[in-house]
Protein backbone atom coordinates (compact mmCIF):
# COMPACT_ATOMS: atom_id res chain seq x y z
CA UNK A 1 0.00 0.00 0.00
CA UNK A 2 1.13 3.36 -0.62
CA UNK A 3 0.99 5.71 2.06
CA UNK A 4 0.09 8.94 0.93
CA UNK A 5 1.52 12.09 2.87
CA UNK A 6 -0.47 15.20 1.99
CA UNK A 7 1.41 17.98 1.64
CA UNK A 8 2.22 20.14 5.17
CA UNK A 9 1.19 23.39 3.12
CA UNK A 10 -2.40 21.56 2.47
CA UNK A 11 -2.80 20.66 5.99
CA UNK A 12 -2.31 23.95 6.98
CA UNK A 13 -4.53 25.25 4.47
CA UNK A 14 -6.89 22.94 5.50
CA UNK A 15 -6.42 24.08 9.16
CA UNK A 16 -6.86 27.93 8.10
CA UNK A 17 -10.86 26.85 7.27
CA UNK A 18 -11.39 25.33 10.80
CA UNK A 19 -13.02 28.51 12.58
CA UNK A 20 -12.54 29.37 16.31
CA UNK A 21 -15.21 27.78 17.97
CA UNK A 22 -15.83 31.01 20.24
CA UNK A 23 -15.11 33.58 17.55
CA UNK A 24 -16.22 31.87 14.56
CA UNK A 25 -14.98 34.88 12.19
CA UNK A 26 -11.06 33.91 12.65
CA UNK A 27 -9.72 30.46 11.87
CA UNK A 28 -7.66 28.77 14.41
CA UNK A 29 -4.45 29.38 12.29
CA UNK A 30 -5.18 33.13 12.75
CA UNK A 31 -5.81 32.39 16.58
CA UNK A 32 -1.88 31.62 16.30
CA UNK A 33 -2.36 28.79 18.47
CA UNK A 34 -1.37 26.40 15.77
CA UNK A 35 2.57 26.07 16.30
CA UNK A 36 3.67 22.56 14.43
CA UNK A 37 2.68 20.27 11.81
CA UNK A 38 4.43 17.40 10.80
CA UNK A 39 4.66 13.89 10.00
CA UNK A 40 6.18 11.32 12.04
CA UNK A 41 6.53 8.58 10.49
CA UNK A 42 2.94 7.71 9.30
CA UNK A 43 1.01 9.84 11.85
CA UNK A 44 0.39 13.42 11.58
CA UNK A 45 1.11 15.00 14.62
CA UNK A 46 -0.07 18.79 15.08
CA UNK A 47 1.24 20.78 17.97
CA UNK A 48 -1.56 23.33 19.71
CA UNK A 49 -0.72 25.66 22.33
CA UNK A 50 -3.67 26.63 24.55
CA UNK A 51 -5.01 30.97 24.60
CA UNK A 52 -5.94 30.57 28.31
CA UNK A 53 -4.83 27.63 30.49
CA UNK A 54 -8.58 27.47 31.80
CA UNK A 55 -10.30 27.94 28.29
CA UNK A 56 -13.47 25.53 27.76
CA UNK A 57 -12.92 25.78 24.40
CA UNK A 58 -9.53 24.15 24.10
CA UNK A 59 -11.08 21.04 24.15
CA UNK A 60 -13.44 21.99 21.70
CA UNK A 61 -10.83 22.96 19.23
CA UNK A 62 -9.11 19.60 19.37
CA UNK A 63 -12.50 18.01 18.45
CA UNK A 64 -12.70 20.15 15.67
CA UNK A 65 -9.17 19.97 14.68
CA UNK A 66 -9.43 16.15 14.87
CA UNK A 67 -12.80 16.11 12.18
CA UNK A 68 -11.58 18.60 10.03
CA UNK A 69 -8.48 16.18 9.23
CA UNK A 70 -10.23 12.68 9.44
CA UNK A 71 -12.78 14.32 7.37
CA UNK A 72 -10.46 14.83 4.54
CA UNK A 73 -9.35 11.63 4.78
CA UNK A 74 -6.34 11.85 7.51
CA UNK A 75 -6.47 8.58 9.35
CA UNK A 76 -3.67 8.70 11.63
CA UNK A 77 -3.37 11.96 13.78
CA UNK A 78 -1.71 13.09 17.34
CA UNK A 79 -2.30 16.07 18.63
CA UNK A 80 -0.04 17.63 21.43
CA UNK A 81 0.05 20.43 23.77
CA UNK A 82 2.44 22.51 23.94
CA UNK A 83 2.83 25.19 26.72
CA UNK A 84 5.91 26.99 26.21
CA UNK A 85 6.41 29.58 24.75
CA UNK A 86 3.18 30.36 26.34
CA UNK A 87 0.73 32.02 23.59
CA UNK A 88 0.98 36.00 23.17
CA UNK A 89 -1.48 37.98 20.90
CA UNK A 90 1.69 38.53 18.84
CA UNK A 91 0.83 35.87 17.09
CA UNK A 92 -2.69 36.52 15.73
CA UNK A 93 -2.36 37.35 12.03
CA UNK A 94 -3.09 40.48 10.14
CA UNK A 95 -5.76 38.93 8.71
CA UNK A 96 -6.93 37.73 11.89
CA UNK A 97 -6.89 41.51 13.40
CA UNK A 98 -8.77 42.69 10.76
CA UNK A 99 -11.56 39.94 10.49
CA UNK A 100 -11.90 40.60 14.43
CA UNK A 101 -12.51 44.31 13.90
CA UNK A 102 -15.26 43.91 11.27
CA UNK A 103 -16.53 41.69 13.45
CA UNK A 104 -17.01 44.24 16.34
CA UNK A 105 -14.19 43.08 18.17
CA UNK A 106 -11.13 45.49 18.61
CA UNK A 107 -7.94 43.88 17.90
CA UNK A 108 -5.27 43.69 21.15
CA UNK A 109 -2.72 46.91 20.76
CA UNK A 110 0.06 47.01 22.68
CA UNK A 111 -0.88 49.99 24.20
CA UNK A 112 -3.16 48.42 26.40
CA UNK A 113 -6.47 49.04 25.49
CA UNK A 114 -8.40 49.64 21.53
CA UNK A 115 -7.25 51.70 19.39
CA UNK A 116 -10.52 53.11 18.04
CA UNK A 117 -14.42 52.05 18.09
CA UNK A 118 -14.81 49.34 15.68
CA UNK A 119 -18.06 50.59 14.87
CA UNK A 120 -17.40 54.40 14.61
CA UNK A 121 -13.73 54.57 14.82
CA UNK A 122 -13.74 56.97 16.82
CA UNK A 123 -10.83 57.20 19.36
CA UNK A 124 -12.83 58.11 22.26
CA UNK A 125 -13.52 54.73 24.29
CA UNK A 126 -13.29 54.08 28.41
CA UNK A 127 -13.23 50.56 29.61
CA UNK A 128 -16.32 49.01 31.55
CA UNK A 129 -14.16 45.87 32.41
CA UNK A 130 -10.97 44.28 32.51
CA UNK A 131 -12.88 40.85 31.80
CA UNK A 132 -15.32 39.72 29.29
CA UNK A 133 -17.57 37.08 27.63
CA UNK A 134 -14.50 34.90 26.93
CA UNK A 135 -11.69 34.28 28.76
CA UNK A 136 -9.71 36.23 25.66
CA UNK A 137 -11.93 39.50 25.99
CA UNK A 138 -13.06 42.70 28.22
CA UNK A 139 -14.99 44.94 27.91
CA UNK A 140 -15.01 48.37 26.67
CA UNK A 141 -17.59 51.19 25.40
CA UNK A 142 -17.24 54.07 22.52
CA UNK A 143 -18.11 57.65 24.16
CA UNK A 144 -18.80 59.02 20.55
CA UNK A 145 -21.19 55.92 19.62
CA UNK A 146 -22.12 54.57 23.29
CA UNK A 147 -21.83 51.21 21.73
CA UNK A 148 -20.30 48.60 23.95
CA UNK A 149 -17.77 46.38 22.29
CA UNK A 150 -15.63 43.30 22.89
CA UNK A 151 -11.82 44.05 22.97
CA UNK A 152 -9.14 41.32 22.20
CA UNK A 153 -7.50 41.45 25.14
CA UNK A 154 -3.09 41.89 24.57
CA UNK A 155 -0.98 39.23 26.13
CA UNK B 1 7.32 12.23 53.63
CA UNK B 2 5.88 11.91 50.47
CA UNK B 3 7.83 12.83 47.40
CA UNK B 4 8.87 16.57 47.82
CA UNK B 5 7.74 16.93 44.39
CA UNK B 6 4.68 15.75 44.51
CA UNK B 7 3.58 17.95 47.20
CA UNK B 8 5.10 20.76 45.73
CA UNK B 9 3.34 19.92 42.78
CA UNK B 10 0.02 19.59 45.10
CA UNK B 11 0.36 22.62 47.02
CA UNK B 12 0.84 24.95 43.98
CA UNK B 13 -2.72 22.79 42.48
CA UNK B 14 -4.56 22.86 45.82
CA UNK B 15 -4.11 26.83 46.40
CA UNK B 16 -5.52 26.89 42.64
CA UNK B 17 -8.29 24.67 42.98
CA UNK B 18 -9.41 25.90 46.35
CA UNK B 19 -9.04 29.59 45.28
CA UNK B 20 -10.46 28.82 42.05
CA UNK B 21 -13.42 27.32 43.60
CA UNK B 22 -14.19 29.66 46.44
CA UNK B 23 -14.32 32.61 43.66
CA UNK B 24 -16.60 30.26 41.80
CA UNK B 25 -18.96 31.02 44.10
CA UNK B 26 -20.15 34.40 43.57
CA UNK B 27 -20.90 33.56 39.81
CA UNK B 28 -24.58 34.31 39.80
CA UNK B 29 -24.40 36.50 42.74
CA UNK B 30 -22.07 39.36 42.12
CA UNK B 31 -22.72 42.75 43.13
CA UNK B 32 -22.81 44.08 39.36
CA UNK B 33 -22.29 42.14 36.41
CA UNK B 34 -19.11 42.83 35.01
CA UNK B 35 -17.70 41.79 38.56
CA UNK B 36 -19.59 38.14 37.77
CA UNK B 37 -18.22 37.91 35.36
CA UNK B 38 -14.26 39.02 36.07
CA UNK B 39 -14.49 36.78 38.99
CA UNK B 40 -16.22 33.62 36.89
CA UNK B 41 -13.21 34.57 34.26
CA UNK B 42 -10.70 34.86 37.30
CA UNK B 43 -11.97 31.60 38.48
CA UNK B 44 -11.41 29.67 35.02
CA UNK B 45 -8.15 30.91 34.94
CA UNK B 46 -6.95 28.98 38.30
CA UNK B 47 -9.10 25.91 37.60
CA UNK B 48 -6.99 25.91 34.48
CA UNK B 49 -3.72 26.28 35.95
CA UNK B 50 -5.37 23.39 38.79
CA UNK B 51 -5.44 21.17 35.81
CA UNK B 52 -1.58 21.52 34.64
CA UNK B 53 -0.52 21.72 38.37
CA UNK B 54 -2.30 18.02 39.45
CA UNK B 55 -1.87 16.44 36.11
CA UNK B 56 1.90 17.49 36.74
CA UNK B 57 1.56 15.81 40.49
CA UNK B 58 0.21 12.87 39.23
CA UNK B 59 2.48 12.18 36.66
CA UNK B 60 5.42 12.77 39.24
CA UNK B 61 3.33 10.48 41.73
CA UNK B 62 2.62 7.64 39.14
CA UNK B 63 0.48 5.79 40.75
CA UNK B 64 -2.33 6.25 38.21
CA UNK B 65 -3.92 9.17 39.99
CA UNK B 66 -4.77 12.11 37.09
CA UNK B 67 -5.90 15.89 38.47
CA UNK B 68 -9.63 15.09 38.16
CA UNK B 69 -8.36 11.89 40.97
CA UNK B 70 -6.63 14.22 43.06
CA UNK B 71 -9.01 17.11 43.05
CA UNK B 72 -11.92 14.76 43.84
CA UNK B 73 -11.22 12.02 45.46
CA UNK B 74 -8.56 13.16 48.31
CA UNK B 75 -9.86 14.20 51.75
CA UNK B 76 -9.31 17.45 53.57
CA UNK B 77 -6.02 15.93 55.25
CA UNK B 78 -4.41 15.50 51.73
CA UNK B 79 -4.93 19.26 50.56
CA UNK B 80 -1.89 21.24 50.76
CA UNK B 81 -3.16 24.47 50.14
CA UNK B 82 -2.40 27.66 51.72
CA UNK B 83 -5.19 28.59 54.86
CA UNK B 84 -5.74 31.92 53.43
CA UNK B 85 -7.57 30.73 49.91
CA UNK B 86 -10.07 28.24 51.91
CA UNK B 87 -11.45 31.32 53.71
CA UNK B 88 -14.89 31.90 53.23
CA UNK B 89 -15.63 34.83 50.72
CA UNK B 90 -17.45 37.10 53.47
CA UNK B 91 -18.52 40.14 51.28
CA UNK B 92 -17.08 41.58 47.72
CA UNK B 93 -14.35 43.86 49.56
CA UNK B 94 -12.83 40.36 51.74
CA UNK B 95 -12.81 38.11 48.40
CA UNK B 96 -10.81 41.37 46.62
CA UNK B 97 -8.38 41.51 49.63
CA UNK B 98 -8.31 37.73 49.97
CA UNK B 99 -7.81 37.67 46.48
CA UNK B 100 -4.89 40.97 46.48
CA UNK B 101 -2.89 39.42 49.09
CA UNK B 102 -2.96 35.51 47.07
CA UNK B 103 -1.80 37.27 43.61
CA UNK B 104 1.13 39.20 45.50
CA UNK B 105 2.56 36.32 46.10
CA UNK B 106 1.66 34.04 43.56
CA UNK B 107 2.90 36.41 41.16
CA UNK B 108 6.19 36.64 42.91
CA UNK B 109 6.62 32.70 43.10
CA UNK B 110 5.51 32.30 39.35
CA UNK B 111 7.83 34.46 38.43
CA UNK B 112 10.68 32.57 40.52
CA UNK B 113 9.11 29.38 38.79
CA UNK B 114 10.02 30.50 35.36
CA UNK B 115 13.57 29.77 36.08
CA UNK B 116 13.17 26.69 37.57
CA UNK B 117 15.71 23.56 36.63
CA UNK B 118 12.44 21.21 36.33
CA UNK B 119 11.11 22.08 32.50
CA UNK B 120 7.56 21.44 32.92
CA UNK B 121 7.18 23.29 36.42
CA UNK B 122 8.91 25.99 33.84
CA UNK B 123 6.17 25.52 31.23
CA UNK B 124 3.44 26.17 33.76
CA UNK B 125 4.59 29.42 35.54
CA UNK B 126 5.47 31.06 32.00
CA UNK B 127 1.80 30.63 31.03
CA UNK B 128 -0.17 31.42 34.59
CA UNK B 129 2.02 34.34 35.12
CA UNK B 130 0.31 36.34 31.94
CA UNK B 131 -2.75 35.29 33.61
CA UNK B 132 -2.36 35.97 36.97
CA UNK B 133 -0.22 39.64 36.18
CA UNK B 134 -3.45 40.42 34.98
CA UNK B 135 -5.23 38.95 38.17
CA UNK B 136 -3.00 41.25 40.38
CA UNK B 137 -4.18 44.40 38.06
CA UNK B 138 -7.26 44.08 39.13
CA UNK B 139 -7.18 43.53 42.71
CA UNK B 140 -4.85 45.71 43.64
CA UNK B 141 -6.47 48.23 41.62
CA UNK B 142 -10.19 47.11 43.56
CA UNK B 143 -8.42 47.24 46.85
CA UNK B 144 -7.24 50.49 46.20
CA UNK B 145 -10.59 51.87 44.72
CA UNK B 146 -12.30 50.69 47.62
CA UNK B 147 -10.17 51.43 50.26
CA UNK B 148 -9.84 55.21 49.91
CA UNK B 149 -13.46 55.18 48.47
CA UNK B 150 -16.66 55.76 50.90
CA UNK B 151 -16.30 55.98 54.62
CA UNK B 152 -18.40 52.26 54.09
CA UNK B 153 -16.41 51.02 51.44
CA UNK B 154 -13.00 51.72 53.37
CA UNK B 155 -14.31 50.48 56.43
CA UNK B 156 -14.83 47.20 55.20
CA UNK B 157 -11.88 46.93 53.62
CA UNK B 158 -9.86 47.55 56.85
CA UNK B 159 -11.79 45.07 58.56
CA UNK B 160 -11.34 42.41 55.63
CA UNK B 161 -7.55 43.09 55.91
CA UNK B 162 -7.78 42.61 59.25
CA UNK B 163 -9.55 39.37 59.10
CA UNK B 164 -7.47 37.97 56.54
CA UNK B 165 -4.09 38.92 58.16
CA UNK B 166 -3.55 36.07 60.21
CA UNK B 167 -3.88 33.74 57.12
CA UNK B 168 -1.31 35.96 55.05
CA UNK B 169 1.99 35.16 57.44
CA UNK B 170 1.93 30.91 55.89
CA UNK B 171 2.77 31.55 52.87
CA UNK B 172 6.54 33.32 53.49
CA UNK B 173 6.79 30.21 55.57
CA UNK B 174 9.03 27.57 54.32
CA UNK B 175 9.57 23.79 55.20
CA UNK B 176 11.72 21.01 54.56
CA UNK B 177 9.77 20.55 51.53
CA UNK B 178 10.94 23.76 50.44
CA UNK B 179 14.25 23.10 51.55
CA UNK B 180 13.87 20.14 49.00
CA UNK B 181 13.03 22.25 46.07
CA UNK B 182 15.43 24.90 46.74
CA UNK B 183 18.17 22.68 46.69
CA UNK B 184 16.95 20.80 43.30
CA UNK B 185 16.70 24.46 41.56
CA UNK B 186 13.16 23.86 41.60
CA UNK B 187 12.05 27.02 43.21
CA UNK B 188 12.18 29.71 45.29
CA UNK B 189 12.78 29.75 49.15
CA UNK B 190 8.74 31.15 50.26
CA UNK B 191 10.86 33.32 52.65
CA UNK B 192 12.87 35.45 50.39
CA UNK B 193 9.36 36.41 48.59
CA UNK B 194 8.56 38.30 52.03
CA UNK B 195 10.74 41.74 51.42
CA UNK B 196 8.56 42.05 48.14
CA UNK B 197 5.59 41.39 49.36
CA UNK B 198 6.06 43.90 52.22
CA UNK B 199 6.92 46.44 49.27
CA UNK B 200 3.79 45.78 47.00
CA UNK B 201 1.77 45.98 50.44
CA UNK B 202 3.46 49.01 51.46
CA UNK B 203 2.22 50.36 48.01
CA UNK B 204 -0.72 49.47 47.42
CA UNK B 205 -2.45 49.80 51.22
CA UNK B 206 -0.70 53.02 51.34
CA UNK B 207 -2.63 54.02 47.79
CA UNK B 208 -5.82 52.33 50.03
CA UNK B 209 -5.68 54.40 52.81
CA UNK B 210 -5.69 50.95 54.81
CA UNK B 211 -3.35 50.46 57.43
CA UNK B 212 -1.24 47.10 57.76
CA UNK B 213 -1.90 44.78 61.01
CA UNK B 214 0.99 45.02 63.68
CA UNK B 215 0.87 41.97 64.56
CA UNK B 216 2.40 38.80 62.71
CA UNK B 217 1.25 36.32 64.33
CA UNK B 218 0.41 33.81 61.51
CA UNK B 219 -1.73 30.99 61.61
CA UNK B 220 -0.24 27.56 60.36
CA UNK B 221 -0.86 24.03 58.98
CA UNK B 222 -2.64 25.14 55.59
CA UNK B 223 0.24 23.69 53.06
CA UNK B 224 1.66 20.84 55.23
CA UNK B 225 -2.17 19.66 55.88
CA UNK B 226 -1.58 19.43 59.57
CA UNK B 227 -4.68 21.58 60.39
CA UNK B 228 -6.65 23.32 57.98
CA UNK B 229 -9.61 25.73 59.66
CA UNK B 230 -13.01 24.17 59.19
CA UNK B 231 -13.82 26.27 56.48
CA UNK B 232 -12.03 23.48 53.67
CA UNK B 233 -14.44 20.21 54.80
CA UNK B 234 -17.31 22.32 54.39
CA UNK B 235 -16.39 23.54 50.95
CA UNK B 236 -14.81 20.32 49.63
CA UNK B 237 -18.54 18.83 50.48
CA UNK B 238 -20.59 20.94 47.84
CA UNK B 239 -17.41 20.81 45.46
CA UNK B 240 -16.56 16.87 45.69
CA UNK B 241 -20.08 15.57 46.16
CA UNK B 242 -21.14 14.13 42.82
CA UNK B 243 -17.85 12.58 42.72
CA UNK B 244 -18.88 11.15 45.95
CA UNK B 245 -22.16 10.19 44.94
CA UNK B 246 -21.00 8.69 41.88
CA UNK B 247 -17.29 7.87 41.57
CA UNK B 248 -16.24 8.33 38.54
CA UNK B 249 -19.21 9.77 36.77
CA UNK B 250 -18.70 11.66 33.12
CA UNK B 251 -20.75 12.85 30.76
Amino acid sequence: MVVDKTSLETIWAWLDQVPDPEIPVISLTDLGIIRDVAWQGDTLEITVTPTYSGCPATSIINLDIETALRARGIKKLSLKRQLSPAWTTDWLSDAGRKKLENYGIAPPQPAGGPQHCPHCKSPAVEKISQFGSTPCKAQWRCTACLEPFDYFKCI
Amino acid sequence: MNDPLFEFCCRMGDNTLVLGHRVSEWCGVAPVIEEDIALANIALDLIGQTQLWLGLAGEVEDAGRDADALAFHRDVWDFRNLLLVEQPNGDFGQTMMRQFLFDGWHLAMLKGLMTSSHDQIAAIAEKSVKEVTYHMERSSDTVIGLGDGTEESHKRMQDALNVLWPYAGEMFVSDNVDAAMVEAGIAPDPAALRAGFEALLADVLGAATLVRPEDDFAHKGGKNGVRHSEHLGHMLTNMQWLQRAYPDATW
